[in-house]
């Protein structure tokens, strides 16, 4: 085998394998687009943009996946600073807890949800709406602990923790201070990737609102998927540009972290 | 569990007060995140855990695991098992294939960079739109299928194909595992040295030889390790089951969800050790990952 042929076989592995990924989503497209009989049409994107349920589900699952990322950004940023600067033996254990939700498939997490706090348990969350959506919250913030986890500790891993600490602290400043005005600008873009890889995985999230019954966007996809014949492809190609969204400003970001690192 | 020992252990190291206390608030710090993950992740799983064990009054019986072994549980398992391991497989190969032409395949430099970003895409883009994604191209009315009939004269449905079988569902599960084994396997690609293949060649190996020789036998770890990741992540999969097959397909994700929603096995213990089936074998597949990941780590170190 040759370098030519090498490079042949290669070009035959990216063609046929476009195909494979842009096919359904230009079928999805053009599906989507003749919900009219004799001509195409933005028709199918018109009724499912003016749907108040997709208004009020995409609303709620937005809210959602934006307390899902400030919670998880709360919670997993300050451990992932004081393992870095006190706690290093802990680290194995902190990154294996992240990593479990990649092994205990979220079907199970809320099947334990609804177990353990169901309305006659000693804290009976699933009892009202707002106790639901804080354990809806919760459970997002579960799912999005391993990327949330990896991207920020890659963050500052690649800063000095120890010196910035000690340089604010011999400044006055208090943990406080140098958590929001010294460690966090400093790994700005790598938060800002987890939280948009976190958006993009609960924005159209289903099995945890589904089994929680919460009136989000997933769940919605799937009533409608079950109803209407065009409505469905144009709101695939909806939560595929979304998703899009999402990976490409992770892109723009972890250039500019990037960028910004050099110059410095 | 291991956790909570690591918590409570300041209270029992000796010493003076003052450090006592200044390693207690060190401990501090962690709690928070410790807490959540208890009552979120641990508490909840180990919960269904304990109650594959009982029965409806809480005795401990092994009843609840024995009665797994019935033909319908079982063959859920299995048919399961087949979509994971078949779209795993087949995953593994083709992403690899993707992988390794857009990295050492000598293609213009701009083909990397896009694959991987639409790679990250791709395997975020699961669920109930990518079940819709296919109903739509290869559906019983999907795009792809009135083109054959229009005009290849090619009756895809009259070959026994359908999108909300096995077979569619492998094809539509890999459209996420084909480019979450790419994301996985890029840095092993990356890991393998020019000077390895220039040695191979100046030794008188063919490319063959080099790929068959050489380059397997390093990648092989990586490439089962990502592989049993692959497995793990379809076996859990519900959403994009559920939305394409509605209930028709039985597989232990969608049996297990039905059984939350309205309880179809009557008996909400037998549901525990469902549960308890799938950590046991997600579990066991991550393990092998893992194990498999050190193993190539501590090679290359």
């Amino acid at each position: 085998m040759t370098r030519t042929t090498s490079r042949i076989g290669a070009w035959i592995a990216m063609i046929v394998g476009s195909l494979y990924f842009l096919l359904p989503l230009a079928a999805t497209f053009l599906f989507s687009l003749k919900m009219r009989r004799d001509a195409l049409s933005f028709d199918a994107y018109k009724v499912v943009l003016t749907d108040p349920q997709f208004q009020a589900t995409f609303g709620y699952s937005t809210l959602m996946a934006v307390l899902t990322i400030v919670s998880g950004i709360v919670l997993v940023a300050p451990t992932a600073f004081w393992i870095q600067l006190k706690l290093p033996r802990l680290r194995a254990v902190v990154e294996f807890i992240t990593l479990l939700p990649l092994v205990i498939p979220a079907i199970v997490i809320v099947f334990g949800y609804l177990k353990m706090y169901n309305s006659s348990a000693w804290l009976p969350l699933t009892a009202h709406e707002r106790s639901t959506d804080f354990l809806l919250v919760a459970s997002y913030v579960t799912l999005s602990l391993p990327y949330l986890y990896r991207s920020i500790d890659t963050g500052l891993r690649a800063v000095d923790v120890r010196g910035l600490t000690e340089a604010a602290q011999s400044l006055g400043a208090g943990w406080g201070g140098i958590l929001l005005k010294v460690i966090l600008p400093n790994v700005k873009s790598a938060i800002l990737s987890g939280a948009f890889l976190t958006f993009a995985v609960v924005i159209g999230e289903f099995t945890m609102a589904s089994l929680l019954s919460r009136p989000a966007f997933g769940p919605y996809l799937q009533l409608i998927g079950a109803n209407r014949a065009y409505e469905p492809a144009a709101l695939a190609i909806i939560a595929f540009l979304v998703t899009w969204a999402s990976m490409g400003l992770i892109q723009v970001f972890a250039r500019n972290g990037r960028a910004k690192r050099k110059a410095a | 569990m291991a956790i909570t020992d690591t918590v409570d252990e300041p209270a029992a190291v000796s010493g003076g007060t003052r450090p006592r206390a200044g390693q207690f608030l060190t401990w501090l710090g962690v709690a928070p995140f410790m807490i959540f993950a208890l009552l979120f992740l641990i508490l909840p799983t180990a919960q269904l855990m304990v109650g594959a064990f009982q029965d409806a009054q809480g005795h401990f019986t092994l009843n609840n695991i024995a009665r797994l072994f019935t033909d319908d549980i079982l063959s859920a398992y299995w048919i399961s098992f087949k979509v994971s391991f078949v779209s795993a497989a087949t995953g593994a190969v083709l992403g690899l294939i993707l992988a390794l032409a857009a990295i050492q395949g000598g293609l213009p430099a701009w083909v990397r960079p896009t694959l991987m970003t639409f790679s990250g895409v791709a395997s975020n883009f699961a669920g109930v739109p990518l079940a819709f994604a296919f109903l739509a191209t290869l559906g019983r009315i999907g795009l792809l299928t009135a083109l054959l009939r229009q005009y290849l004269d090619f009756d895809l449905y009259g070959t026994g194909f359908s999108i909300l079988s096995f077979t569619g569902l492998t094809l539509t599960y890999l459209y996420f595992q084909i480019p979450l084994m790419v994301l996985i396997i890029a840095p092993a690609i990356d890991g393998m040295k020019t000077e390895w293949r220039e040695a191979c060649e100046s030794l008188g190996g063919s490319g063959w030889y080099f790929w068959w020789h050489v380059a397997l036998p390093i990648l092989f770890p990586s490439i089962l390790g990502s592989a049993l990741l692959l497995f793990a992540n379809a076996f859990g999969a519900v959403a994009t089951a559920y939305a394409l097959t509605g209930s028709s397909l039985n597989i232990v994700p969608i049996l297990l969800f039905a059984q939350i929603r309205g309880d179809v096995l009557h008996d909400q213990n037998l549901g525990y050790a469902l549960a308890l089936g799938m950590i046991v074998v997600t579990g066991l597949s991550n393990a092998g990952y893992i194990w498999l990941r050190a193993r190539t780590e501590r090679g290359r170190a």
